[in-house]
């Protein structure tokens, strides 16, 4: 039986750092994750975890003590946002590829420069290619249910990559909604317990862990990672399906709001997906064919999937919280239109970047983006495919 | 472990690359990394035994009867120049790796 309780998205995922329980946790504060490693202190000064608490001097430490502990064959897990994760970039490397199950919960922030402490996601988007599973959340339950399901999917003997969990700075971690919590012995039962086949302190069995990988061996060690991010994808799906039969709450590669009869859509991830489904029921109201489509799995990017699902629309936007900064689009918009094209789906596609460092976007941007949509279904013609919404520019 | 080499495809290697083994350092020989090497004038000896603990590696062999060194393990040695430094005998010589004796 769930719980009924209030929390912001900082508490949801301490919350479920309490009952996982993990062996270590090594972490660094950092405005807006600060309070996760906060809470959890308390939890491990409270003695209601027996967890390893490692006040660390750097986010660089932080993810090297992670490291330590999960090669030692202990379960770690971490916090961190924006430039936090970039002292963390060298690590964040060296965990996925030496194959180590660590969670990490992202809150999303701007990298700075110049200085800013509100959401976007440039700090996950430079991580994207660095073999982590990234999985992204809307509001304060699904950090929370991500946290839950992220073990399982790490530690499958399969995959054995780290997992890293988004959720907006401040619009999420720091407002507090309705959650459902489940009861802290069925989330021990759910996540088991972590029991590698090799490990650091295994004395039977002394082991290197990182050795010299030159050009003979470092190819192929980053296939087989490679070979990990596909097989991730059955895995996710399989303990997602676990979790919805314990739970009843459902999640899959992305959420598909109202878009199996639509004709415009959005694809946006995190909190934005919230303001979007609201513009969505008002303009459904309307009679009009709006849908939406949120990425919840990031990385491995479910390419094929997405492009079915997008296949029978007549124009797409892709909401970028990143930019790129490539004069092409927003990292999320490539990917999107590279599965459509291999697919051999070709849906008039356009790229907004958006809320950059914490701009706010609201119901009437989103609802001037299905304008724009709907434009373009009936001229049929796109002047400018990479646009911003929200920015202020002079006046024409 | 040991059966893992150039020719190994992928699925065969280990996870991340880990070694299951201990003491496998040994199976790397690194001593093509030098440039000059260290020349053991065993007349100027003393058997003092300062050279070998502090060499980085294990390319100062010790005899497990007289406890005494022996000449060096070229496989090994990367030419650092520690052990001569630390001879106070001067039995310990650096010459330029390949040049004329």
């Amino acid at each position: 039986m769930s719980i009924r309780e209030r929390l912001s998205g900082n508490e949801a995922v301490a919350t479920a750092m309490k009952q996982i329980n993990p062996d270590v946790v090594a972490a660094f504060p950092i405005t807006p994750s600060t309070e996760i490693p906060q809470y959890f202190s308390t939890f491990v000064a409270n003695g209601s975890v027996d967890t390893e608490f490692v006040a660390v001097e750097s986010e660089h430490s932080a993810m090297s003590a992670c490291i330590g502990a999960e090669s030692a064959g202990s379960r770690a897990m971490t916090a961190t946002s924006a430039n936090g994760l970039s002292l963390m970039w060298e690590m964040i490397y060296i965990a996925s590829s030496l194959r180590l199950p660590i969670v990490l919960n992202l809150v999303n922030r701007a990298v700075s420069g110049p200085l800013n402490i509100h959401c976007d996601h440039s700090d996950a988007m430079g991580v994207r290619d660095s073999g982590w599973i990234m999985l992204f959340s809307e509001n304060n339950q699904e950090a929370y249910d991500n946290n839950l399901m992220a073990h399982k999917i790490a530690e499958n003997e399969n995959v054995q990559l780290p997992v890293m969990i988004c959720q907006d700075g401040f619009i999420t971690s720091h407002s507090i909604e309705n959650i459902e919590l489940e009861e802290d012995s069925e989330v021990k039962k759910f996540v088991g317990e972590y029991k590698p086949e090799h490990y650091l302190l295994n004395k039977k069995e002394p082991i290197a862990v990182g050795p010299l990988d030159l050009q003979a061996y470092l190819f192929e060690h980053k296939a087989q990672q490679g070979e990990a991010m596909k097989a991730a994808k059955q895995v996710i799906l399989d303990v997602s399906k676990e979790f919805e039969n314990w739970t009843g709450r459902s999640y899959s590669f992305f959420e598909k709001y109202k878009l199996d009869d639509a004709e415009i859509a959005i694809v946006c991830m995190n909190s934005t997906a919230g303001t979007t489904k609201s513009v969505v029921d008002e303009l459904r109201n309307n009679g009009i064919k709006a849908g939406l489509l949120k990425i919840r799995v990031y990385r491995p990017f479910p390419s094929e999937e997405v492009a079915k699902a997008l296949s029978n629309l007549k124009a797409i936007a892709v909401l970028d919280r990143s930019d790129s900064l490539n004069a092409m689009g927003g990292a999320l918009f490539e990917d999107v239109v590279s599965s459509m094209y291999v697919e051999k789906i070709n849906v008039p596609t356009v790229n907004y970047v958006y809320g950059i460092g914490g701009r706010d976007t609201t119901e009437n941007d989103i609802k001037s983006v299905y304008e724009d949509l709907q434009e373009i279904v009936k001229t049929e013609k796109i002047d400018n495919p990479y646009r911003y919404l929200g920015l202020r520019k002079e006046a024409k | 472990m040991t059966n893992i080499d150039k020719t190994t495809p992928m699925e065969k290697l280990t996870v991340g690359g880990n070694i299951y083994q201990a003491g496998n350092a040994k199976e790397f020989k690194t001593g093509d990394w030098r440039s000059i090497r260290p020349v053991w004038i065993e007349e100027k000896c003393k058997q003092c035994g300062l050279c070998f603990p502090v060499c980085p590696d294990n390319a100062i062999p010790v005899c497990k009867e007289t406890l005494g060194r022996t000449d060096y393990n070229y496989d090994y040695c990367k030419g650092c120049g520690v052990c001569a430094k630390v001879c106070p005998f001067g039995a310990i010589v650096m010459k330029e790796e390949g040049a004329k004796e």
